[in-house]
């Protein structure tokens, strides 16, 4: 059956899948990392036990992720010279270096230190172990500096020359790191972490305080989420709009399929809600559009004009439909995240965020949210650059490997597999233990009602709630 | 003055490289013991045995790929397509082993899935580095920077050979290991593995030696050229004085002579095989000053590692430090 497929589309294909699947799980460290060294910051300042059996029950599940994380990351790392040799040959002198930084200050600290994070307690004492968290949460933090700076010099490569055999050569690093987009879209990822982690935290949170298993450390969570809900859901949003308004300056199709803009408006380009964005005739069909909206957003001027995709010559269009549709899902889950993070500060004051049954529920559902927004997010970011690998300079298919399309299509079938076997297990494991709060690491809380002498805290004394009925 | 780049680099990569053979080594070798050992006890200790350090080995292999992609771009571009199959299923065995870590404390009903996971992954990455091991030193044709050769080019009886060889020398590192971090009938089961690991990895390097040379004239000439041929007779004297005191180690009781005669032999092997390159990186097409990525790469990132990789071996240390001498069997997972 592959025979009609060519080894650029199958290569293609691979690295798509084995990067979302790769993305899903950094996304998910990035923030857990920095979560377990808030919890165990907060164990040691406020000596309250509550912290250290939640950084318990994360760090085994951060294990799981983290290991996933590796190991599909080790496929990332020799895919660009399995089927990409003349991309990894081209740019190399570029992003290989940007690539050793990443392993020498990162990827070693975090492995370095993991080791001594997940069974050194007891050998190191708290305040070494502290340290260990910290290095692997900083670990996480540097890595996607690095990695974003690659992707980001990829969307607008800056800093560079060409030799005489072709390759992309480095003529400025600073130039090179810090191209336009690195900053936009570190923060932007960096925040996306921090959400998605927020919404799987508070899931699980809402999970149990729907159960009632284990009130104190279920609100503890919960509340910790919503907080991060509120205050960074609309950083988030304002980080986005940034980015794409430097999107709008150094991509301008990408922003043009985004926005389904096939033509060019002289005098106001309309926000297309909805439609279905039909290449072949270059027009958006049954679209729901804001007139001139688009125009207010993108250039804060209700009359500017914005050009479409007619000014770029066709073969060099992203495809539009895909870009077209994944920003909208980002962007419709970006402002659910806003929804409930105001829902929760809502209840929050009124007091009811421990007991009210419909924002636990709603907070369950939106537990995967934030990866269907990163892959999302990625899947405009990565698409809208086609045609190119390296935005304006190298193209997709002049990038690929002299391999033949049966060795890809083979290992195609067997990364599917495997990673739907391997991960899929994992997955189910972290959900398993995601439902299993366990009650062993609190000995001291186990026997009595939860309102026993200081171990709730007073806001959870003076809740009425049903779920605090049956102690921890 | 100025410095040989490409040179320093060449040997900042040989070292990564070998760090993680001789690291990843020892723990992909205990899990290529595994069937070895039929108790969940054994195997849990086993585990445990190289559980917190693991990840840090095996990350001298994305700096290994890494490092090539960033000095060495052309050899990463050439050697990457011709060893494709062995290296995808290094990489899908590395995804069994690594998840096996995390899994097999999640599931009672499942283990025995992780365990055969844990060891069929150890085995296939172990074999699978073995024989990319033997497609390189076959060579590669390389022409207009691009590989020429098919898909199925690596596989020969020389690279079945190599990815055999790799995996009883895995399998002594790992042996030895575990008999310096164990303790009681695990111990001495291991012992006795590490016997007869020990003799066939002598053997292997023996037939890899007798090979090599008819493989390709280049290395003929370099192994009995002068000066190399100096190496040619220490290297092999110093292997039999590795090989003597593993032996002797195993047989009087020591706990961590062993281990460290094993590295010995692996590090001697290494300096053969690195030996019998030079100065090519894609033998024998490409020179390591012909891959070379312009000087600006590669002083930007040297920089960068001449103060990182102490610092990383430093920390790394105190990894190992950390979690020195005998396991505990009693001591549980996280």
């Amino acid at each position: 059956m592959f025979e009609t497929l060519d080894a650029t589309l199958l290569a293609r294909f691979q690295f798509a899948f084995t990067v979302s699947f790769h993305i899903v799980f950094p996304a998910f460290s990035i923030g857990l990392a920095s979560y377990l060294a808030v919890l165990e910051g907060l164990w040691l300042w406020t000596k309250d036990e509550v912290y250290l059996a939640l950084f318990n029950f994360w760090k085994t599940i951060f294990a799981l992720a983290f290991g996933m994380g590796v190991v599909s990351g080790i496929v990332m790392s020799y895919q660009f010279g399995t089927n990409w040799s003349v991309f990894s040959d081209k740019a190399g002198p570029v992003i290989g270096p940007l690539m050793g930084y990443e392993v020498l200050t990162a990827f070693f600290l975090e492995a370095g230190f993991l080791g001594v994070m997940l069974f050194g307690l007891k050998r190191v004492g708290p305040k070494l172990h502290f340290f260990a968290t910290l290095m692997v949460a900083v670990g996480t933090l540097i890595s996607a500096t690095w990695i974003l700076a690659v992707n980001s010099w990829m969307q607008t490569p800056a800093g560079f020359a060409v030799n005489e055999v072709g390759q992309y050569v480095p003529t400025d690093w600073w130039a090179v790191i810090f191209n336009p987009s690195f900053p936009y879209r570190l923060v932007h990822m960096v925040l996306a972490a921090y959400l998605t982690t927020a919404f799987v935290v508070g899931a699980v949170g809402a999970y149990h305080l729907l159960r009632g298993d284990a009130p104190k450390r279920a609100k503890k969570m919960f509340s910790m989420a919503m907080w991060m809900a509120a205050i960074v859901a609309p950083i988030q949003i304002f980080a986005g709009d940034m980015h794409g308004l430097n999107t709008l300056e150094h991509q301008p199709a990408k922003v043009m399929a985004m926005e389904g803009h096939y033509q060019s408006h002289p005098d106001g380009a309309p926000l297309i809600l909805f439609g279905i964005p039909n290449s072949a005739e270059q027009r958006v069909d049954y679209a729901i559009e804001i007139p001139k909206l688009s125009s207010l957003i993108l250039k804060h001027d209700l009359n500017a004009p914005l050009a479409g995709l007619d000014t770029v010559p066709k073969e060099l269009h992203p495809p539009v439909g895909i870009v077209f549709w994944s920003f909208r899902i980002m962007v419709a889950i970006g402002f659910a995240m806003l929804g409930i993070g105001l829902w929760s500060l809502w209840c929050r004051w009124r007091g009811t965020l421990g007991e009210n049954r419909w924002l636990h529920r709603t907070a369950v559902l939106m537990g995967p949210a934030g990866f269907v927004a990163v892959l999302a997010g990625w899947v405009t970011t990565e698409v809208g650059r086609q045609p190119y690998t390296i935005y304006g300079h190298l193209l997709t298919a002049e990038s690929i490997s002299p391999v033949d399309a049966p060795a890809v299509a083979t290992s195609l079938v067997a990364f599917i597999v495997v990673y739907f076997l391997v991960f899929g297990a994992g997955t189910f494991y972290i959900l398993r233990l995601m439902g299993r709060l366990p009650r062993d690491p609190m000995p001291d809380l186990q026997g009595g009602p939860i309102r026993s002498a200081g171990i709730t805290p007073a806001p959870a004394v003076a809740s009425k709630s049903g779920s605090y009925h049956h102690g921890i | 003055m100025e410095f040989d780049l490409p040179f320093i680099w060449a040997a900042v990569i040989a070292f990564a490289v070998l760090a993680y053979v001789i690291l990843d080594g020892f723990d992909l070798g205990v899990g290529i013991l595994f069937p070895f050992f039929k108790e969940k006890h054994d195997r849990d200790v086993m585990m445990n045995s190289v559980a917190p350090v693991w990840d840090g080995n095996e990350t001298w292999l994305v700096l290994g790929g890494g490092g090539l992609l960033a000095v060495f771009p052309l050899a990463y571009a050439t050697i990457l397509p011709a060893l494709y199959i062995p290296l995808t299923a290094m990489l899908l065995g590395l995804i069994f082993r690594g998840v096996a870590f995390e899994y097999r404390w999640r599931t009672k009903r499942g283990e025995f899935l992780w365990d055969i996971s844990f060891a069929g992954g150890s085995m296939v990455a172990a074999f699978s580095q073995g024989v990319a091991l033997g497609a390189l030193v076959q060579g590669i044709p390389v022409e207009n920077r691009a590989y020429t050769g098919g898909w199925w080019d690596w596989l020969t009886p020389f690279s079945v050979a190599t990815g055999l060889a790799l995996l009883i020398g895995y399998a002594l590192l790992g042996a030895t290991w575990l008999v310096m971090k164990t303790s009681g009938p695990l111990s001495e089961r291991a012992r006795a593995l590490a016997m007869r690991s020990g003799v066939g990895t002598l053997a292997s390097m023996g037939v890899f030696s007798l090979w090599t040379p008819f493989l390709e004239p280049a290395y003929l000439d370099r192994w009995f050229g002068w000066p190399t041929i100096a190496f040619s007779l220490i290297v092999p004297a110093l292997l039999l004085a590795c090989f003597f005191l593993l032996i002797q180690g195993l047989r009087t009781g020591h706990d961590t002579r062993p281990f460290a005669a094993s590295l010995g032999l692996f590090v001697l092997g290494f300096a053969g095989i690195g030996i019998s390159f030079y100065p090519y990186i894609v033998p024998t097409s490409v020179t390591i000053w012909e891959a070379a990525a312009p000087d600006e790469s590669l002083s930007f990132l040297l920089v960068g590692a001449l103060v990182l990789v102490p610092m990383i071996l430093a920390y790394t240390a105190y990894a190992y430090w950390v979690f020195r001498g005998k396991v505990d069997p009693e001591e549980g997972y996280h």
